[in-house]
């Protein structure tokens, strides 16, 4: 695994900018939280950096080279919000996953390693030709994951991945994403407004406001002790902390 | 297949396939069986009206004319298919070009389209059948290319929406090439609609080839179609109108018949299922098997809600469906009540039975359902609304759709006081100014002659609870009212509605997926399940003391600042009960680890103990012997 490097990133949308001069590092086989509220430029930075947004200042290293955003190999790969729109629904689970694969393997070798990869996110991997509109949200979840690795990353970019689900599935995907981090060595930049959940799965926090990066650390030095105002609004906002603190 | 076939159970839908198959069929045989009757010349009779030989009469060889409409149907045919395919064709490249070459060619592709989609039809029409000469040929290329930009701009919308969606950016973020997600994603998800517009262009094209034919610029003698046989008919019409009326039947018959399933496919596929589902019977309320357990023995003043076997029904598709299924409770005046469950769990709709606002195909059934004492089951009157207007209070998830663009802010809450309490126009402004400020909002006066879209999202949650203020409410109904704010927005909402509720004495009924929430604001949690109450417990226990396996699953899901990070979290294996399809027995059986038989035959009833609290379950409190279960089991329960 390598790291993925934010070096002084702008990106402009007509004349609002949305990401100002970001610089973050995701270390090989973190996981980096990014938190922030609608509108900060969280999800934006995380298009940036797999060419799905213009950079138009400073530039994102993947292991010191710029990252690929042409042609097959894709070492950086995202995980999108809404697995109800992530999935196309005309295709079955498992040609999805497939498509992910990097091309140069054999029909037998892919079917491999779809079962595989469905048996690394816990699904039945006899469950491949089933389409979208059968599995739950946690389940789709569970195939984008899958899919996302099946393009072999060094990196993985999650957008929000438990915001759409039900409270009860949100659960069982955080606890693949630790699985995976701790079982595969996994670099992932976590996207995420809800600060407790970016608690229990990484171990560096930013947080962002407004396109800037106010303050970055370990979880647990940021969490107990916030250095920007932000921060602290943002910690103080956590439903149910009010009467404890 | 199967969303196609509901277009057959329309009775427009199935004429239009019937008539459509019979013009198809007769374009194949009618050349086969009747082309010697049509060519036939017959001397004694030119231009003879209709007769019992010729029905149609006979053109200026003496042909009979009816064989001749006849046989004209597959040229007829042939020509507006082959037309239609033409702008298909050339429609798809010129919709899909902007996709595939990106971003600035696009634009000059999109421009040319919309520059095209500008001039008539008809006149490229003509442009096009001087430059490719007049006959059969430049007709169907000149008609296929004149329908093509209205395809192209039609293609084009289709793809842009299918290419905002996320399955397509996860495709790009692979490494898919343009030309594959094209046809792998792209193509399969828009076929429908282009379908259904081919088909509806192809009974354009055979008017519009008629028209052509007619006008001269179409099929030239030997050969005929129905326009060509309009156009001779159209000579002799005061010596034998059935010489023109014939084709010209034929061209509205076979155009309409196109168009027609062109439309009811539109509507059958667009709409889901049309027709087809039985009206609701009056079923027979069945009475509740024991005795229902009630809030709590407090006296009826109090009471500002009283709820009991509220029960919810919408028509389906294979018999009615009961999203909610009995649910009872009641709110006290200054009580906040928070209800917990996943989407499908039917708390929102109990939250629109209470307001009667749910939608009409559905139905409510409530043994008692009454606010401040009034039944609120009986039939929409003018004094039930007013009592809804002023006592109730409804606040929704999406602020953002909850306002009438189009209107001022101020004006939209007024409206509340005129139409309720007679205000004149004046003094409900000046309420709706005042309300405003009670919501906290900075710069009523201003504010209020703003319109929706000049709000915030959190300022527009709280001019949506100010509405609710601008009578005097005894409750406020909130579902989901934070979902969609950011979590520093949230938390102003939430201390918003707990400043209210302390200040007048207000009722809160707050309808939240999130526990940690409703665990903060609310003095009292009722948790639905598959429509049902299944626990209704104080907030302070629910972290500690939830007794149903459900409750305490839930609120270990949920990450918290305090959630041990050694720990994987507690997960609720399986998935949540389809209201289509309830199972017999507890509904939370399958997914609970201290199920048992008597669980998944008898359903439990919603016990009331003596603290006031209640559960339904066979098990309360006990705790499962090996732990929460956790990934392991739950893949084995969801390969089931």
């Amino acid at each position: 695994m390598t790291s993925l490097r934010f070096d002084d990133v702008t990106v402009r949308y007509g004349t609002t900018t949305a990401v100002d001069g970001v610089s973050l590092t995701v270390p090989s086989g973190q996981v980096v939280g990014l938190v922030g509220e609608s509108g900060s430029g969280k999800s934006t930075l995380a298009r940036a950096a797999v060419g799905l947004a213009p950079v138009h200042g400073g530039s994102i290293l993947l292991g010191g080279e710029p990252v690929p955003t042409r042609g097959r190999h894709r070492p950086l790969q995202m995980v999108f919000q809404d697995p109800y729109s992530s999935l196309d629904p005309r295709m079955s689970i498992g040609e999805s996953i497939a498509e992910a694969i990097p091309p140069g393997s054999s029909r037998a070798e892919r079917r491999a390693e779809v079962e595989r990869l469905l048996e690394l996110v816990h699904l039945d991997p006899g469950r491949s030709a089933a389409l979208p509109a059968r599995l739950s949200g946690g389940q789709r979840q569970r195939v984008a994951l899958a899919r996302a690795l099946a393009g072999r990353p060094e990196v993985v970019v999650a957008d929000e991945i438990t915001s759409a689900l039900d409270v009860s599935i949100q659960g069982a995907v955080l606890n693949l994403v630790r699985e995976l981090q701790a079982e595969l060595g996994l670099s992932m930049l976590f996207i995420s407004h809800n600060l407790a959940v970016v608690r229990y799965v990484a171990s560096h926090v930013a947080v962002m406001h407004q396109g800037r990066i106010v303050e970055q650390g370990p979880t647990d030095r940021v969490l107990a002790q916030p250095d920007h105002d932000y921060t602290r609004a943002l910690l103080a906002a956590v439903p149910g902390r009010r009467s404890t603190s | 297949m199967q969303r196609w076939k509901s277009v057959l159970r329309t009775p427009l839908g199935l004429t239009a396939t019937i008539l459509t198959l019979a013009v198809l069929v007769l374009a194949v045989v009618a050349p086969m069986l009747w082309t010697g009757d049509a060519d036939a010349v017959d001397t004694d009779n030119i231009l003879s009206g209709p007769s019992a030989e010729h029905w149609a009469g006979t053109d200026n060889l003496g042909r009979d004319i009816f064989f001749r409409t006849l046989v004209a149907t597959r040229l007829s045919v042939e020509l507006a298919l082959a037309a239609t395919a033409i702008a298909v064709a050339v429609g798809l490249v010129l919709g899909t070009a902007s996709f595939l070459l990106g971003r600035r060619s696009g634009r000059l592709v999109t421009a040319g389209i919309n520059i095209a989609v500008a001039f008539p039809g008809i006149l490229l029409a003509l442009f096009f059948a001087v430059v490719f000469g007049v006959g059969a040929t430049g007709a169907v290329l000149a008609i296929g290319i004149a329908g093509a930009p209205m395809f192209g701009r039609l293609t084009q919308t289709l793809v842009a929406g299918v290419e905002a969606r996320d399955y397509v950016a996860a495709a790009r973020v692979a490494g898919v090439g343009r030309v594959r997600i094209l046809l792998r994603h792209v193509l399969p998800n828009i076929a429908e609609p282009l379908v259904i517009n081919a088909t509806i262009g192809a009974g354009g094209a055979l008017l519009s080839f008629a028209g052509l034919s007619f006008l001269g610029l179409g099929v030239q003698q030997p050969s005929y179609d129905w326009g060509r046989l309009l156009f001779d008919g159209i000579t002799s019409i005061y010596v034998n109108p059935a010489a023109a009326l014939a084709p010209g039947a034929a061209v509205l018959l076979a155009g309409l018949a196109l168009n027609l399933l062109g439309e009811s496919a539109a509507k059958a596929l667009g709409v889901g299922v049309v027709g087809g589902i039985p009206a609701l019977p009056a079923v027979a309320r069945v009475a509740p098997a024991e005795p229902v357990a009630e809030g709590a023995g407090h006296e009826g003043s109090d009471l500002v809600l009283d709820v009991r076997d509220l029960e919810v029904t919408f028509p389906g598709p294979t018999g009615p469906i009961r999203p909610v299924r009995g649910v009872t409770f009641a709110v006290r005046r200054g009580e906040a009540v928070g209800i917990v469950g996943e989407s499908g769990s039917g708390k929102s709709l109990t939250a629109l039975a209470v307001s009667r606002l749910v939608a009409e195909t559905g139905r409510v059934d409530a043994e008692r359902l009454e606010l401040l004492g009034h039944d609120l089951r009986g039939p929409d009157t003018r004094a039930q609304r007013r009592l809804l207007g002023t006592s109730l209070a409804m606040v929704f998830q999406d602020p953002m759709t909850s306002f009438n663009p189009t209107r001022r802010i101020g004006g939209q809450l007024a409206e509340v006081s005129r139409h309720h309490h007679g205000l004149d126009r004046r003094a409900a402004l000046g309420r709706a100014v005042d309300r405003l400020r009670a919501v906290r909002i900075s710069d009523p006066e201003r504010r209020a002659r703003q319109y929706p879209h000049e709000f915030s999202g959190g300022m527009r949650q709280r001019a949506m609870i100010g509405m609710g203020l601008m009578g005097s409410p005894a409750l406020v109904v909130a579902d989901e009212p934070t979902t969609a704010l950011d979590v520093t927005v949230q938390q102003q909402v939430l201390d918003l509605l707990a400043a209210i509720r302390e200040q007048d004495d207000v009722a809160l009924v707050l309808i939240s997926h999130d526990v940690a929430v409703v665990a903060q604001v609310c003095d009292r949690v009722l948790v639905m399940y598959a429509g049902r109450i299944v626990e209704d417990l104080p907030a302070a226990d629910l972290h500690t003391a939830a007794r149903h396996p459900y409750t305490r699953a839930l609120a270990a899901a949920v990450p918290d600042m305090e959630t041990d990070l050694d720990q994987p979290l507690a997960v609720i294996p399986g998935r949540p009960v389809d209201p289509a399809d309830v199972p017999v027995g507890c509904a939370y059986a399958a997914r609970c680890p201290l199920a048992t038989a008597r669980c998944r035959e008898q359903d439990p009833p919603l016990e009331i103990d003596a603290a006031g609290r209640r559960v339904a379950c066979w098990h309360p409190g006990e705790s499962p012997e090996s732990g929460i279960d956790e990934l392991g089991s739950l893949a084995e329960v969801e390969a089931s």
